[in-house]
C-alpha cells in the first residue's frame, strides 16, 4: 500500500478515535504494514467536533499529520463543513447519510454514504455506529483486509462487547459490498485507493 | 536488629548511642529547644524498644531539619517543605519501616502545608514531630504561619497582623488519627506521646512548642531559654481531648497541651490493598517491600 | 541481568507514545510512580495506575508536582525503581528535586511530554522547548542525562534505556518526549523479557561499619554504591554539600570534590553515553542535527534535498544530554554547515554551534504548536549548502 492519508471526524461520543485505532491496528499489527494515528485533544475532544487522523503505508511513516486526506470519513455536519475542503481531488468521502447533508464537492470526489446509525440501531446499540462505519469503509475502499479489521475490532473493544462490534462491522461491510456492486452495475468507475507521494 | 548497649560504661550520656557523636557539636543555639526534643525522642526509642534498623528519620530544611543528620539512624535531610512527600514514597515502597518526619513549623505548615494536609487526609502511616518555635530560625527570625499575632519578627518589624495557624486543628480537620501538643518543658509527656505515635498506625502529629531564644524570645523581649521554660510551665494547661478548634495559641496567653485526638481509621495502604482485592480479586499482586532488582 | 517477565507485555501492540513509555517503565522494573495530572503526559500514569496492581507495585497521585518529584526519591531509597511524569508547568515545579536527585545520587526517571510554553502555553500541542531546562533547570552546576524518542516504539525502548542509565550512573534521567510523539499511536513491538537487558541497582554489600555512602570503590568508577533504608547501614543522605560519609561539609574543598565528581561521572562517560543515528554523515556537506519528532519531519526535507543531488547527512540524537561534542567536532572537519530544526527558537542549535567551532550552523526555529513543514527544512538545507 502506498501512503494513504485518512481523516475520520464526527462529534464526541461517536467513537471516532476508536474507529481510527481499529483501522491503524489492522493495517500495522495484523497486516504488517505501517500506520500512524493521531487525534485532536483538548476541549474539542470532550464533545463537540472530534477528529482522528490515520496514515497507512507499506514503508515507515515520517510526517505524522494529515493535511490533505485521500479518504475522509465524516459522521457529523460540522465535521463535514470543517474538513471537506481539505479532501484531495479524486479523494473518497464516506458519510453517515442521516447526519450529513452533502453540498458542493471538488471535482472527482467519490462519495459513499451509509445510514450507520440506523444500522447500529438495528443491532440494538446505537453506540456501535463507528464500527459500522469501519466495516463500510473496508468494503468501499478495499484498503485494509477485512479479516485484519475484524481481529482489530475484536481486541480493541471490551471483551463482552466484542461480538456486538463484530456484528456491527459485518453489517457495515455487507452494506458497503452491496453499495459497490450497485455502483459498478450502474456503470460508474470503480475507485482504486491511490497514493499521493510527498510533494515538495 | 542493631544492639544498643544502654549500660555502656563509656557512655557519658544515655542519648549518646543514638547520636552521630562525630558530628558534635550541633548547630543549635544555647537555650534552643530542639535538642530537648531529641532527648525526648531517644528516650522514646529506648522505652519503646524500637527496632532501630527499621526506623527512619526524614526531615526538611531549617533548624529542626538538622535533627536527621545527628541521629544514628537511616536519615534523610530532604528539601524545604518536602519531608512528608519524601516520607510518603519511602513508606509506600517499604511498609516495614517506621517513618518519622522531624521538621519545623515553617517547613511543615508554610512551604510544606499542602503536603501536611494531604498526608493527613490520606492517613499515610507517618509519625510527624513538629518542633514549633513560632518563627523561622535558620534564616534569621522571619514570620512563620504559626507566629502569634503582634509578635515582632524581622519581616514584621512592627508586629505581625496576620492570623496564625492552629496546627492541631488543621491536622485534626484533615484527618490525622493522633494529635498531641506539648512544650519542651513537658519532657516526659513528649517522650510518652512519641511512644504512642510509634505504636499508632496512621498519620500522627505531635506539636512541641519550643523556644527560639536568639530570634523569637529576644526580639519579643521574652527573656532567654530559661524564661521560656518558666512561661511554658506557668501558661500550659493540660486539656486532653479538648476540641482542637479551641487550642489556638496567642503571644502570651494560655498554652493548651495534651493529647487532643486519638482515633482509628484505616491508613492509606490498608485502603489501597482492600480496594484492589475488591476490584481485582485474584489479579491483584499484593506487594510488601518494593525491592528493585 | 534480564527483565522480570511480570512487567513485560510481550507482543505486537498499537500504542501511543505515552502508553508505550509506561510499558517501557514496567519492563525496566519500575514498581513505583507518583504523578500529578497534566496534559499531555497524564496517559503515562493512567496506564501505570491500571497496570501496576496486576504487576506488583504502587502508584500514588500526589497533591502536586513538587510532591511527586520527591515521593519517587523516597521510594527509591526505600528500595523501588521509580519515576514521575509531567509536562511544562509541572516540569518547572520539579526543578528543585532534579537537583536533589543529582546531589544525593538518587537513580530515578523524570518523563516530560513537552508542550508549547512558556507558562500554560499550548497544553495539547507539541514543542521541544524544555531542552535547555532539562539540562540547566535546577540551580547549581551539574550534569544529567536526557533522551529524546521519535516514535512510540522508541518511547518503549528508550524508557528502558533511561532507567538503565539512571541506575548505572545514579543520576536523574530526563525522558524528553513531546506531545506529538506522546499522542501518536503506532505499532510497538515488545520483546520477551529474556531479550530485555536491565541494569541492576549499584547495591553495596559492604559490612555496615565499613560502608560510606558517598565513597567511590577504588575500582575507577565514580559512582558510589547504594544502600537502602532499613538494611542496618544507618546512613545519612542530604542535599547539602557532603563528604564521603554523607555528612554536611561546608568547605570549598568538599564542594569542589563533590560537584567535580558529580560532573565527571557523566562527562567522562561520554563514549558510553553516545546514542545517535547517523545517515550519510561521512561525506556530507550539510549535516542535519535533529532529535525527537522533528527528526521524522526533517527526514522528508533531507530526502528531498538528496533527490536534488545535495550531499546531506543526518545526525539524530537519541541522547541529547550529555551533548555529543566530540562527534559534532569530528563532523565539522568535513561538513560545510549544520542545520538544526527544532520546535523551539534555538536551543540545541546553540550547542551544535558551540561544538562546531566556527562551522556555519543554521537553526530552523519553530515556536511549537505543530511540527515543521518539510519544505522549510529543505529550504534551510539548500541555503546552508550554498
Amino acid at each position: 500500500m502506498q501512503l494513504t492519508e485518512i481523516r475520520i471526524a464526527g462529534f464526541g461520543g461517536q467513537g471516532v478515535i476508536l474507529s481510527a485505532i481499529v483501522i491503524g491496528k489492522a493495517a500495522s499489527v495484523y497486516e504488517g504494514g505501517f500506520a500512524t494515528m493521531t487525534q485532536s485533544f483538548g476541549p474539542e475532544a470532550r464533545g463537540g467536533a472530534c477528529s482522528a487522523q490515520c496514515i497507512l503505508s507499506d514503508a515507515p511513516i515520517l510526517y505524522p499529520y494529515v493535511s490533505r486526506p485521500d479518504i475522509l470519513v465524516v459522521m457529523s455536519q460540522e465535521a463535514y463543513a470543517k474538513f471537506t475542503p481539505e479532501l484531495k481531488e479524486h479523494g473518497i468521502l464516506i458519510v453517515e447519510e442521516d447526519l450529513v447533508r452533502i453540498g458542493d464537492l471538488k471535482p472527482g470526489v467519490k462519495v459513499y454514504s451509509v445510514p450507520a446509525t440506523r444500522l447500529a440501531e438495528e443491532l440494538g446499540k446505537r453506540m456501535v455506529l463507528n464500527i459500522v462505519m469501519v466495516g463500510f469503509f473496508a468494503a468501499v475502499t478495499g484498503l485494509v483486509d477485512a479479516d485484519a479489521l475484524r481481529k482489530a475490532v475484536g481486541d480493541s473493544v471490551p471483551p463482552h462487547f466484542a461480538e456486538l462490534n463484530l456484528k456491527a462491522f459485518d453489517k457495515g461491510f455487507e452494506y458497503g459490498v452491496a453499495k459497490v456492486k450497485a455502483t459498478v452495475e450502474a456503470g460508474e468507475v470503480e475507485f482504486h485507493a491511490h497514493a499521493i507521494p510527498f510533494a515538495e | 536488629m542493631s544492639e544498643v548497649d544502654f549500660e555502656c560504661a563509656e557512655c557519658t550520656n544515655p542519648v549518646e548511642p543514638f547520636l552521630r557523636s562525630e558530628r558534635m557539636p550541633h548547630i543549635w543555639c544555647p537555650g534552643c529547644g530542639i535538642g530537648t526534643t531529641v532527648n525526648c525522642f531517644t528516650r522514646a526509642l529506648i522505652d519503646s524498644k524500637a527496632n532501630l534498623e527499621k526506623l527512619v528519620v526524614v526531615s526538611g530544611i531549617g533548624c529542626t531539619g538538622r535533627v536527621a543528620g545527628y541521629l544514628k539512624l537511616d536519615s534523610f535531610h530532604t528539601t524545604h517543605g518536602r519531608a512528608i512527600p519524601f516520607a510518603t514514597g519511602l513508606k509506600l515502597a517499604n511498609p516495614k519501616l517506621t517513618v518519622v518526619v522531624y521538621a519545623g513549623d515553617g517547613d511543615l505548615s508554610a512551604i510544606g502545608g499542602n503536603h501536611l494536609i494531604h498526608a493527613a487526609r490520606r492517613n499515610i502511616d507517618l509519625k510527624v514531630i513538629c518542633v514549633n518555635n513560632l518563627i523561622y530560625g535558620m534564616t534569621g527570625g522571619q514570620t512563620a504561619p504559626t507566629t502569634p499575632e503582634h509578635a515582632t519578627t524581622s519581616t514584621n518589624p512592627y508586629g505581625t497582623f496576620e492570623p496564625g495557624f492552629n496546627l492541631p486543628h488543621l491536622v485534626d480537620a484533615a484527618g490525622a488519627v493522633y494529635v498531641a501538643r506539648w512544650t519542651t518543658f513537658h519532657v516526659r509527656q513528649v517522650a510518652r506521646s512519641m511512644q504512642e505515635a510509634f505504636k499508632k498506625k496512621g498519620f500522627s502529629f505531635i506539636e512541641i512548642i519550643s523556644p527560639c531564644p536568639t530570634l523569637y524570645q529576644r526580639r519579643n523581649k521574652m527573656g532567654d531559654g530559661l524564661d521560656a521554660m518558666k512561661y511554658y510551665k506557668q501558661a500550659s494547661k493540660v486539656k486532653n481531648g479538648a476540641p482542637t478548634g479551641e487550642v489556638g495559641l496567642t503571644k502570651t496567653g494560655e498554652i493548651a497541651v495534651g493529647k487532643f485526638v486519638d482515633r482509628d481509621r484505616p491508613d492509606y495502604r490498608e485502603l489501597m490493598v482492600h480496594r484492589f482485592h475488591e476490584s481485582l480479586g485474584d489479579e491483584y499482586v499484593e506487594t510488601g517491600e518494593l525491592v528493585c532488582s | 541481568m534480564k527483565a522480570d517477565p511480570a512487567g513485560v507485555l510481550t507482543g505486537v501492540h498499537f500504542l501511543d507514545g505515552d502508553h508505550a513509555c509506561c510499558e517501557g517503565a514496567l519492563a525496566a522494573g519500575a514498581c513505583f510512580a507518583a504523578g500529578y495530572p497534566i496534559t499531555p503526559s497524564t496517559e503515562v500514569v493512567e496506564r501505570f495506575a491500571a497496570r501496576i496492581p496486576k504487576v506488583g507495585g504502587t502508584f500514588i497521585q500526589m497533591e502536586d508536582e513538587l510532591a511527586s518529584s520527591i515521593a519517587i526519591q523516597g521510594a527509591v531509597w526505600g528500595g523501588a525503581k521509580a519515576f514521575t511524569v509531567t509536562s511544562g508547568p509541572g516540569f518547572s515545579l520539579m526543578m528543585e528535586h532534579i537537583g536533589y536527585a543529582v546531589m544525593t545520587e538518587t537513580p530515578c526517571v523524570f518523563v516530560n511530554v513537552q508542550r508549547g510554553g512558556p507558562s500554560t502555553g499550548l497544553p495539547t500541542l507539541p514543542a521541544q522547548s524544555d531542552m535547555m531546562q532539562a539540562r540547566w533547570g535546577s540551580h547549581g552546576d551539574y550534569e544529567v542525562i536526557a533522551l529524546c524518542p521519535n516514535s512510540p516504539q522508541e518511547c518503549f525502548d528508550l524508557t528502558i534505556t533511561a532507567f538503565n542509565l539512571s541506575e548505572k550512573y545514579r543520576v536523574p534521567v530526563m525522558f524528553m518526549m513531546d506531545e506529538c510523539v506522546g499522542h501518536m499511536t503506532e505499532k510497538v513491538i515488545i520483546p520477551p523479557a529474556e531479550q530485555i537487558e536491565i541494569e541492576p541497582r549499584r547495591k553495596t554489600h559492604k559490612p555496615h561499619d565499613a560502608y560510606k555512602p558517598y565513597e567511590c570503590n577504588g575500582d575507577g568508577s565514580l559512582v558510589p554504591e547504594m544502600a537502602h533504608a532499613g538494611e542496618g547501614y544507618k546512613f545519612h543522605v542530604t542535599g547539602l554539600t557532603h563528604d564521603e560519609r554523607g555528612y554536611p561539609a561546608m568547605t570549598v574543598a568538599a564542594q569542589q570534590k563533590l560537584v567535580g565528581r558529580l560532573r565527571d561521572k557523566i562527562s567522562k562517560a561520554a563514549d558510553d553515553l553516545l546514542l545517535v543515528e547517523q545517515d550519510n554523515t561521512a561525506d556530507a556537506d550539510v549535516v542535519v542535527v535533529t532529535y525527537g519528532i522533528t527528526s521524522r519531519v526533517a527526514q522528508r526535507g533531507i530526502d528531498s534535498a538528496r533527490a536534488k543531488g545535495l550531499k546531506v547527512g543526518k545526525l539524530r540524537l537519541k541522547i541529547v544530554w550529555p551533548f555529543p561534542d566530540q562527534l559534532i567536532k569530528k563532523l565539522s572537519q568535513r561538513a560545510k554547515a549544520f542545520v538544526v530544526p527544532e520546535l523551539n527558537l534555538g536551543q540545541i542549535s546553540r550547542e551544535v554551534e558551540r561544538a562546531a567551532g566556527g562551522v556555519k550552523t543554521v537553526c530552523v526555529p519553530h515556536a511549537g504548536g505543530g511540527v515543521h513543514r518539510p519544505e522549510d527544512i529543505l529550504k534551510a538545507i539548500q541555503e546552508a549548502s550554498r
